[in-house]
């Protein structure tokens, strides 16, 4: 039963760490760059649904597109404003900028909302579910169910549309997709946009349950990357599979073996794929 | 005539010198002043935390340089009467919370502006090396508020500690423990340790572990977790399968608002949880966690509270509330007791020399009443540097505030033990 109780915990987590990672790996399957303000992006849309339900009462459910939609105009402005700057640049200033505006984004969230803790008062979904001696919380449960969702969505967007085609075809190679006639700047923006906003769904199901600080999002996205890596650098199945290997690795290392050790386990994983498989369960590289 | 001025002039010219040498000290500022430094993070993450201190400090140095018709020391008269009545004037240090940074300023202060003494500096990390720099000039430093045990463990001769350590605090969880046990009925067999996994909670866990052993209980857990882990579901799903009677905690504050919600889901239920004050005394435990911080106790060091039953407290509060615009807590409570204990020391030696403050320091004896913390009183400890009366209190959250509740002659409140299981709650 306690072992059951874990599992579910463990797919719970997962789905959650899934949904970041998925946004991370579309934005690095698509131009091989990675997101290092991933972390921060998540911390915002949980500020957003937090400020939207204090000041104006928005329960985060119902504020939930609003943000997937300004997370991805985020994107895409960022995309143009930073990315589109340093895409001939070498790798080591893509990082310093994407890093860079992780930092920017989490300094302007403590001078202008404090470092205080923060958790959405009184949200639509709370309370837990009891059933066969399992304990489950609704909003994680609301929370997985949302990632499930959003999971299908941008699969169906990028298997199924032409748009999603056209940024397939760039993520397989930029200068063919270019010669048939795709943007390739337009297609990146989307990918931005596209991430962006996955991670904005994740921040605002987070938020229904999870305190917000300016700092939340760091170990959010360093699990993320490992996900990514796990699943595949650009892989968005191979996100879904790895988020919850890894949610359930946490729970269950850190239930049969012991608390201290689980991010060791989650960490193992990461190392274990880098030498053994490198381009992850579903990787094309 | 002649030979009183023959057989007294030896002791005159050596009165005469040695007056000549208090009247012109070496370490002193204008005519009449005393300086003494103090270190704090004053800029970076902790500056909120060291304006406490520094509010604390000030409202002290404020009592002590004019007349106060209060039952603290040096209140009732105009500055230090030993010393022709000199005035106290504090220069700040900033460590920016770094180490290295309180090492310097510490320095600065001492060889840069002669202070007498040095207090500070709030973080035991930065504690350790400014204490550091000041037993290597030969100065004494008095540290109001850090409480990692090995601070005392260094051997040093010029350190004095006024707080109690997390050594003590642990201790005093089992001996309430014990009288809960004589005085109430309470039956406690098992006891689960769970702390954060850096050099606080590890400590912590160290020594509760031992008095654990020492007082009879049955260590059931030990749980090291991750500081900020995103989730602690398989921590509480260990609690639940050992069923303790009491859970003792270490953590900081993200850990101790999602460890609230965990146990809440999961329905943990126990009698009751013991935290060592950090994240669950911290101002946003309760504003995150609202009603589900209810019938948690944690060790404090100073509580308003106290002033229910200690009319000192009461008094000193109201002042400092309304020349700071809040309620003294252990922060700012702490630093103000440490300048009476310097100043005190600094009057009784009648002198600026360190050697003589630290001798006067050494003889220091202030009896419960003179202090507004909720320890014996403050006597150093010779070989340590400890201040062997210090202790903590516990306080309780009750309806959305902490009472305290332990030892019974300061309690506010009386104890809810066991806390009501969750499903049982409003």
């Amino acid at each position: 039963m306690i072992l059951l109780q874990g599992v579910v915990n463990g797919v719970l987590l997962g789905l959650v760490y899934a949904l970041i990672a998925a946004g991370l790996s579309l934005i690095f399957g698509l131009m091989e760059i990675v997101n290092f303000a991933h972390g921060q992006h998540l911390m915002l849309a949980m500020y957003g649904a937090y400020w939207l339900a204090v000041l104006y009462g928005v329960d985060p459910l119902l504020s939930l597109p609003l943000w997937a939609f300004a997370l991805f105009l985020l994107g895409v402005a960022t995309y143009w404003l930073v990315i589109a700057r340093v895409l001939r640049a070498p790798m080591l200033a893509q990082i310093f900028s994407t890093f860079g505006l992780g930092v920017f984004l989490q300094s302007l969230a403590q001078f202008v909302w404090s470092p205080d803790f923060r958790l959405v008062p009184s949200p639509l979904v709370k309370g837990r579910v009891e059933a066969f001696g399992l304990f489950v919380g609704i909003p994680e449960l609301v929370a997985s169910i949302g990632a499930v969702v959003a999971f299908s969505v941008l699969y169906l967007f990028v298997t199924r549309t032409e748009s999603g085609m056209a940024l397939q075809a760039t993520s397989e190679d930029r200068e063919a997709a270019a010669l048939v006639g795709i943007n390739s700047h337009r297609m990146f923006a989307l990918g931005w946009g596209m991430g962006l906003a996955c991670v904005g769904v994740a921040g605002v199901l987070l938020s229904n349950f999870y305190y917000i600080f300016p700092e939340v999002g760091f170990p959010f996205a360093l699990i993320a990357y490992v996900a990514v890596a796990l699943g595949g650098f650009g892989s968005i199945p191979g996100a879904f599979v790895a988020g919850i290997i890894i949610g359930l690795t946490e729970v269950l290392s850190g239930l049969l073996i012991g608390p201290a050790y689980k991010y060791l386990f989650v960490f193992l994983i990461y190392l274990v794929v880098v030498i053994v498989r490198p381009q992850g369960l579903f990787g094309r590289y | 005539m002649k030979a009183i001025f023959r057989e007294g002039f030896g002791p005159f010219l050596a009165m005469f010198l040695l007056g000549l040498m208090v009247s012109v000290p070496l370490r002193a500022g204008p005519a009449g002043e005393v300086t003494v430094g103090a270190v704090y993070p004053l800029s970076g993450a902790l500056a909120s935390t060291a304006k406490l201190s520094r509010d604390g400090i000030e409202f002290a140095v404020d009592i002590i340089n004019k007349r106060y018709d209060l039952a603290l020391p040096l209140a009732r008269s105009e500055g230090l009467p030993n010393l022709g009545g000199a005035k106290i004037r504090v220069i700040f240090g900033d460590t920016q919370g770094s180490p290295e940074v309180g090492r310097a300023e510490t320095e600065r202060l001492i060889t840069g502006e002669k202070v007498v003494a040095v207090v500070g500096a709030y973080q035991s990390a930065v504690t350790a090396t400014a204490s550091m720099a000041a037993e290597r000039l030969s100065v004494p430093f008095l540290n109001p508020d850090s409480t990692s045990p090995t601070l005392i463990q260094r051997g040093f001769e010029w350190f004095f500690r006024a707080t109690p350590d997390d050594d003590i605090m642990s201790k005093n969880f089992f001996d309430f423990l014990k009288d809960l046990e004589t005085k109430k009925g309470v039956r406690v067999r098992t006891v689960a340790l769970v702390c954060e996994n850096t050099l606080w909670g590890t400590d912590v866990c160290k020594f509760e572990r031992k008095y654990a052993k020492d007082y009879g209980y049955e260590v059931v857990a030990e749980m090291l977790y991750p500081a900020r882990s995103t989730d602690l579901s398989s921590e509480v799903q260990r609690l639940k399968a050992v069923r303790p009677d009491v859970v003792f905690m270490a953590s900081y504050i993200s850990d101790a608002i999602l460890y609230t919600q965990t146990m809440q889901k999961l329905d943990f239920n126990t009698q009751a949880i013991l935290a060592m004050d950090a994240g669950h005394v911290d101002p946003a435990y309760l504003k995150t966690v609202g009603k589900s911080g209810n019938y948690v106790f944690s060790r404090e060091v100073f509580s308003a509270d106290l002033g229910q039953r200690k009319p000192l407290v009461r008094l000193v509060n109201e002042m400092f509330k309304k020349r700071a615009g809040y309620d003294l807590e252990g922060t700012s409570a702490r630093s103000f007791t440490a300048m009476f204990v310097l100043a005190d020391a600094i009057n009784r030696a009648a002198s600026t020399e360190p050697a003589a403050i630290r001798k006067a320091l050494r003889e220091t004896y202030l009896s419960s009443d003179k202090i507004i913390m909720p320890w014996g009183g403050v006597r150093f400890d010779v070989a340590t540097g400890q201040n062997v009366l210090g202790r903590g209190i516990i306080v309780q959250i009750q309806d959305l505030k902490y009472w305290t509740v332990w030892p019974w002659h300061l309690a506010s409140r009386d104890v809810i033990w066991p806390m009501p299981a969750w499903t049982q709650r409003r």
